[in-house]
């Protein structure tokens, strides 16, 4: 397909823990620089575990733990020595529903650059005014900067989470179904706003919907619960392949809708 | 197979009942909803009429004169009772608020639990208990009474309202507000601070409002602390300690370790004094206590409204 593909990350043997429940089995799969990875399966398969694990949310739940390796430019994210706050910086994050802070839009989209040590209003209006065009919606909110970001509506508010986490510049994006909660005119804006942020950005996206995955999306990963209710990857490859040609069983039966 | 099931019932009949009990409870309802109205409209309506009569300009800015020479006020009353409550809120809401997010973020520990715990005995404690205790800690090392020491047992009666209430209100926000901020790399602080308690400011304001009115009102622990006091006045000793060069400290600490009057030491001392204008002051002291409560919560609403209307354009 492309030359010059890198690997931005690579998952590596990744096993997730709550306690002694094994969350997510063995998870072997690259993601590639510039693309956009899609994660897709059936509810409860792990998706969301393994994507929170590419920026270390899942500390937040007690009791979690990582086996394995994850290897952001030759560094190791599960390594216990790393700083998060680092790893967070360096892999940025959109939610499920929208997220916007009670704080103006000015206010959302420098909380993270003014984390950093940056106070120059001049450079955060700079930062305030590219972020918020690189996700299509300067042009909506440049009059109504102090206003609170609760009053945009659920769309826009998504393309403020959108600016609010490529303003600190991240080198990986990670998307937890950043339109399910959206209708679908909003929707499409948020499709067509991910196809635009590959060119600066790596992503990873979860969906539960396969035409967004396919629409969206380079690569796929699919994955599945195995019989002892542990996430395991089926299968991975390039979008179009794995929606064509299938190589698994399993991943036909998803995606022609057999069950799921 | 079951046939016409309403075949042996006079469907009509069901209607009929049905309408009844629902028409009779939901008089019921509205009957208990007045009869829980009625002492609150009783008690206002009562205590301004009574009260109306000796309130003027005179009441609010005068000591009160000897027993029984006619006129005076209450700024004695008046001005303690803001200093007090505002010694206990320095206290109580900082200590409150972070009890609030440590119960937020650790329910379940133990630490957690026995907070929860001492919190709901704490706020089930007499106040005359909680006065007795202050007598003995604040007021017996140092052998005087003080607006301090009232101050410090306010702020353990406004500390469980105030925990409770916020921590109800912390617990109703969303928590992908704090995942999106700690995902930005923020610091559990910062995101405590800057998102949660601003998502739930709101709801945090009403409870602590709650509390300054519960302690504003308390009357048992203040008998204990800071006791009472005709001639305390704010003013004067600002006006003494500057006309003697007294630096801003001594003068701070002058207005908080005199023995100091509040409005419900007041009302309680002047409703059994046989002086019949004193008595009828105590309605007065009543009134003004009420419309303090009333200006504090209509102050921090329209300050909310403020800032909503500031961010929401």
């Amino acid at each position: 397909m492309n030359q010059l593909l890198t690997q931005k990350i690579e998952v590596r043997n990744l096993s997730v823990f709550y306690k002694s429940f094994r969350a997510i089995n063995d998870v072997t799969m690259p993601v590639y620089e510039n693309r956009i990875t899609a994660i897709i399966g059936p509810s409860g398969c792990g998706k969301s575990t393994l994507l929170r694990s590419l920026n270390r949310m899942n500390d937040l739940v007690p009791g979690s733990r990582a086996e394995g390796e994850i290897i952001l430019d030759s560094e190791n994210l599960i390594d216990p020595g790393i700083d998060v706050v680092d790893v967070r910086r360096r892999v940025g994050m959109v939610f499920q529903r929208p997220n916007p802070f009670p704080m103006s839009v000015y206010d959302n989209v420098a909380y993270g650059p003014k984390l950093y040590g940056i106070k120059k209003r001049s450079v955060l209006d700079d930062i305030v005014e590219d972020s918020l065009r690189g996700a299509a919606l300067w042009d909506e909110v440049k009059d109504k900067l102090k206003q609170s970001g609760m009053a945009l509506s659920g769309g826009q508010q998504q393309r403020l989470c959108i600016a609010r986490a490529t303003a600190i510049q991240p080198e990986v994006l990670l998307m937890d179904e950043p339109a399910s909660a959206l209708d679908p005119v909003a929707t499409l804006r948020i499709e067509e706003l991910v196809a635009q942020l590959k060119q600066q950005y790596t992503i990873v996206i979860v969906t539960h919907n396969m035409q967004q995955a396919a629409r969206v999306s380079d690569y796929t990963a699919f994955m599945m619960m195995n019989e002892r209710r542990a996430g395991e990857l089926v299968e991975f490859s390039e979008t179009t392949v794995l929606f064509t040609t299938p190589k698994d069983k399993r991943t036909e039966d998803y995606i022609t809708g057999r069950f799921g | 197979m079951s046939g016409d099931i309403f075949a042996q019932v006079n469907l009509s009949r069901v209607y009929r009942r049905r309408k009844w009990v629902n028409n009779f409870i939901l008089g019921l309802t509205g009957l208990t909803v007045i009869l829980a109205i009625i002492p609150l409209i009783w008690i206002i309506v009562y205590v301004i009429i009574k009260g109306w009569r000796v309130i003027n300009l005179d009441f609010f800015i005068h000591l009160p004169t000897a027993m029984g020479v006619p006129g005076g006020g209450v700024t004695n009353a008046i001005q303690g009772s803001i200093v007090m409550v505002i010694v206990a809120s320095i206290i109580a809401i900082p200590i409150a608020l972070l009890i609030a997010f440590y119960l937020l973020y650790y329910p379940q520990t133990k630490l957690g639990l026995s907070i929860k715990f001492s919190t709901d005995l704490l706020s089930g404690v007499p106040s005359i208990v909680i006065g007795i205790f202050g007598y003995a800690l604040f007021v017996v090392p140092v052998k005087h009474y003080s607006a301090w020491a009232g101050g410090l047992v306010l702020a353990m009666i406004m500390l469980p309202v105030v925990v409770r209430s916020s921590e109800e209100m912390l617990k109703l926000v969303p928590k992908e507000l704090r995942e999106g901020s700690l995902a930005l790399g923020a610091p559990e602080w910062k995101t405590s601070f800057s998102v949660i308690l601003v998502a739930a400011l709101e709801g945090v304001i009403t409870g602590i409002m709650l509390g300054l009115a519960r302690a504003i009102g308390e009357t048992a622990p203040l008998l204990f602390t800071a006791l009472g006091n005709e001639h305390y006045d704010v003013f004067s000793y600002i006006k003494q300690g500057i006309e003697t060069n007294q630096s801003f400290w001594d003068i701070l600490h002058k207005i908080l370790s005199e023995p100091t009057d509040a409005l419900p030491l007041t009302l309680w001392k002047y409703a059994q004094q046989p002086y019949p204008e004193r008595v009828e002051q105590s309605w007065g002291v009543a009134l003004v206590l009420m419309l303090l409560v009333l200006l504090l919560n209509i102050g921090s609403r329209s300050w909310l409204a403020w800032r909503r209307r500031q961010t929401h354009g």
